[in-house]
């Protein structure tokens, strides 16, 4: 770079270009939390009175309403004012125990192997390009995956088994990265120092390694979890949109969740529907969310600072 | 690492060949993964263009795709360039506010300020994308493209772009900052102390030395808008037809995935097939730009590796 390129008009000139670019740098950071910011008062405002139960509602309001009805425990209904959540609740709440039963097995297994165990050879470096590469598949395709391999071919069928199942393999790839990550932060001194008490190679991961990494494992895996919760799109193959009005109780039953049920409610063209959508958007919003509190909690409180 | 040390020679329980060969297995989960999705994906889209009602030539010339019709035309045309328009509106969005965000991020914001931004930058890329599409359809829409744009029908391109543009802005802006971030802080320096300003450095050194990665962030973001669904689903529309004009509705590849799996698509049947024959279509050209993103990143990395 050329010196005239630097000192180009006069000094006030180049103050005024100074502060006009910092005014676009400081404008683009705050359209993106403005954005957030009004999607959020936006569902609230919209929703916040559906998510209040026809109980607390009559109590605010001083009215006795008979055969009072709860947002988040009544099934769906044909009347926007009825429609309750209850099902697609507890269709998401067996999504998570079956992705957390499989992922933390899986993705904590495959990190140890591949930090700990894994000669650096061919091998080990495929595996690890084809998980940034299954990171980097649109969802819809691993729902397309799920669609022949857990319902047709294991024979699933369009259950929360499956959808549960396809969802794990879909956040398996980035619960591996992150927990490989915890696992690299412990230092190496721990395994020498385990090492050079006699312990094996395998007692000095299995219990020094590990136990101090669990916290950093643990945050990689609820931050799975709770993309794994928000997604629609593979789900829609599994038949969670079809119009399930009971709840799940063997993991062969069929189920809708969450971010399905406020889908099918956003179809819906009456405005009262709007209602009902945004308050399960913002019990979906509200669950986000504190799963990732939590995730800070927990890596905060027990993420040992080597 | 401890590969290097000489361990002793302590006879395995056999509950570590069990553990060991579990985690191994894990491991290989990832190839697993990668095989069974384009595995699945190739066989269905092999008996698709088997079936006699469907010819390469029409798939990749006609340009309606109205598999439901009576006399359907199978014509991956109109899905393509909506999906290519569509993402590059969102492109168009993402690309200034992602990167300007990042300098911003990177060269400018206080410790403290960081510590903010970041964490509301995470919270948006976590909004669940049927979130998002509710946002698209029921404000984005009315208050923005239908008030400025006249002529804009309720399901327009132009605002599942937007919507699909906010999404990606954390995308840019989280692999821009690492970019930048990764450039040496003795170039900064340097560039500071022969005079130049903040605005100077920041557009003309550290900009330049980063532009691989902050390339990198761009494809990986454009590959996210193509591959993105419950957005372009529900804000988006359905036409089926080649369109060009952003204020009518267009129809994507994955909304038509959703579409047609919506329908009535029993196992074998042609429109079941076209899913998978769409999938793969969305793979690959997913699959492509992450390996060149991937490419690119790896190759900048490789730059200022002491």
């Amino acid at each position: 770079m050329n010196n005239s390129q630097l000192l180009k008009g006069s000094k006030k000139e180049r103050e005024l270009k100074e502060l006009a670019f910092l005014t676009i740098l400081y404008l683009c950071v705050t359209v993106a939390i403005v954005t957030l910011m009004t999607l959020i008062y936006d569902v609230i405002s919209t929703g916040y009175s559906r998510l209040l139960s026809d109980y607390e509602l009559g109590l605010i309001n001083k009215v006795t309403i008979d055969n009072p009805k709860d947002f988040l425990t009544s099934l769906d209904s044909r009347d926007p004012l009825k429609a309750g959540i209850g099902p697609a609740f507890a269709g998401t709440i067996w999504l998570m125990v079956i992705v957390i039963a499989s992922t933390f097995p899986l993705g904590a297994g495959a990190a140890i192997y591949l930090q700990e165990f894994a000669p650096r050879n061919k091998l080990t470096r495929f595996i690890e390009l084809n998980l940034t590469n299954l990171a980097g598949v649109p969802s819809v395709i691993y729902g397309l995956m799920g669609l022949a391999v857990f319902v047709r071919l294991a024979g699933f069928g369009r259950s929360v088994l499956s959808g549960g199942l396809t969802l794990t393999l879909l956040i398996l790839p980035v619960v591996i990265v992150a927990s490989r990550e915890a696992l690299k932060a412990v230092p190496d001194t721990i395994r020498q120092g385990a090492l050079a008490l006699g312990s094996t190679r395998f007692q000095a991961i299995f219990r020094q390694v590990v136990p101090s990494a669990i916290p950093g494992m643990v945050t990689g895996m609820v931050l799975g979890l709770s993309r794994a919760i928000g997604e629609t799109a593979p789900l829609i193959f599994m038949g969670a949109l079809t119009y399930v009005n009971y709840y799940p109780d063997t993991p062969l039953s069929g189920f809708t969740a969450i971010p399905i049920q406020v889908y099918n409610w956003i179809g819906y063209p009456q405005s009262e529907w709007k209602d009902t959508s945004s308050a399960g958007i913002i019990l979906l919003l509200g669950l986000l969310l504190s799963m990732n509190a939590l995730a800070l909690i927990i890596r905060n409180r027990f993420e040992k600072d080597w | 690492m401890t590969k290097n040390l000489n361990l002793s020679k302590v006879k395995t329980k056999p509950v570590e060949t069990i553990v060991k060969f579990f985690i191994t297995m894990s491991a290989f989960a990832a190839i697993l993964i990668s095989v069974a999705i384009v595995f699945t994906l190739l066989t269905e889209a092999i008996n698709f263009f088997r079936d006699p009602a469907v010819t390469f030539k029409e798939y990749f010339t006609a340009t309606r795709w109205t598999p439901t019709f009576k006399n359907p035309v199978y014509g991956v045309l109109p899905l393509v360039s909506s999906t290519l328009y569509i993402a590059l509106i969102a492109c168009i969005i993402s690309f200034p506010l992602g990167l300007f965000s990042a300098i911003y991020l990177s060269e400018f914001a206080s410790r403290r300020t960081r510590k903010i931004i970041k964490p509301i930058m995470e919270i948006l890329a976590g909004v669940p994308t049927v979130v998002f599409g509710y946002f698209a359809l029921n404000w984005i829409t009315p208050n923005i493209v239908q008030r400025f744009i006249p002529g804009s029908g309720v399901f327009n391109a132009i605002s599942a772009g937007i919507a699909v543009g906010i999404m990606i802005i954390p995308t840019v802006a989280s692999i821009s900052d690492d970019a930048l971030n990764a450039v040496p802080k003795s170039l900064r320096m340097g560039s500071l102390a022969l005079g130049s300003t903040r605005r100077i450095t920041a557009l003309k050194i550290m900009l330049p030395a980063a532009l691989s990665g902050i390339i990198a962030s761009f494809i990986l973001g454009f590959s996210r808008a193509i591959g993105e669904t419950m957005i372009v689903t529900i804000a988006g529309g359905q036409y089926p037809e080649l369109n060009l004009d952003p204020r009518k509705a267009m129809y994507t590849i994955t909304s038509s995935i959703v579409n047609v799996s919506l329908g009535d698509t029993p196992h074998g049947t042609t429109a079941y097939n076209a899913l998978f024959a769409l999938g793969i279509t969305l793979f690959i050209m997913t699959f492509i730009l992450n390996i060149f993103s991937d490419y690119i990143a790896r190759k900048y990395r490789k730059e200022y590796e002491q």
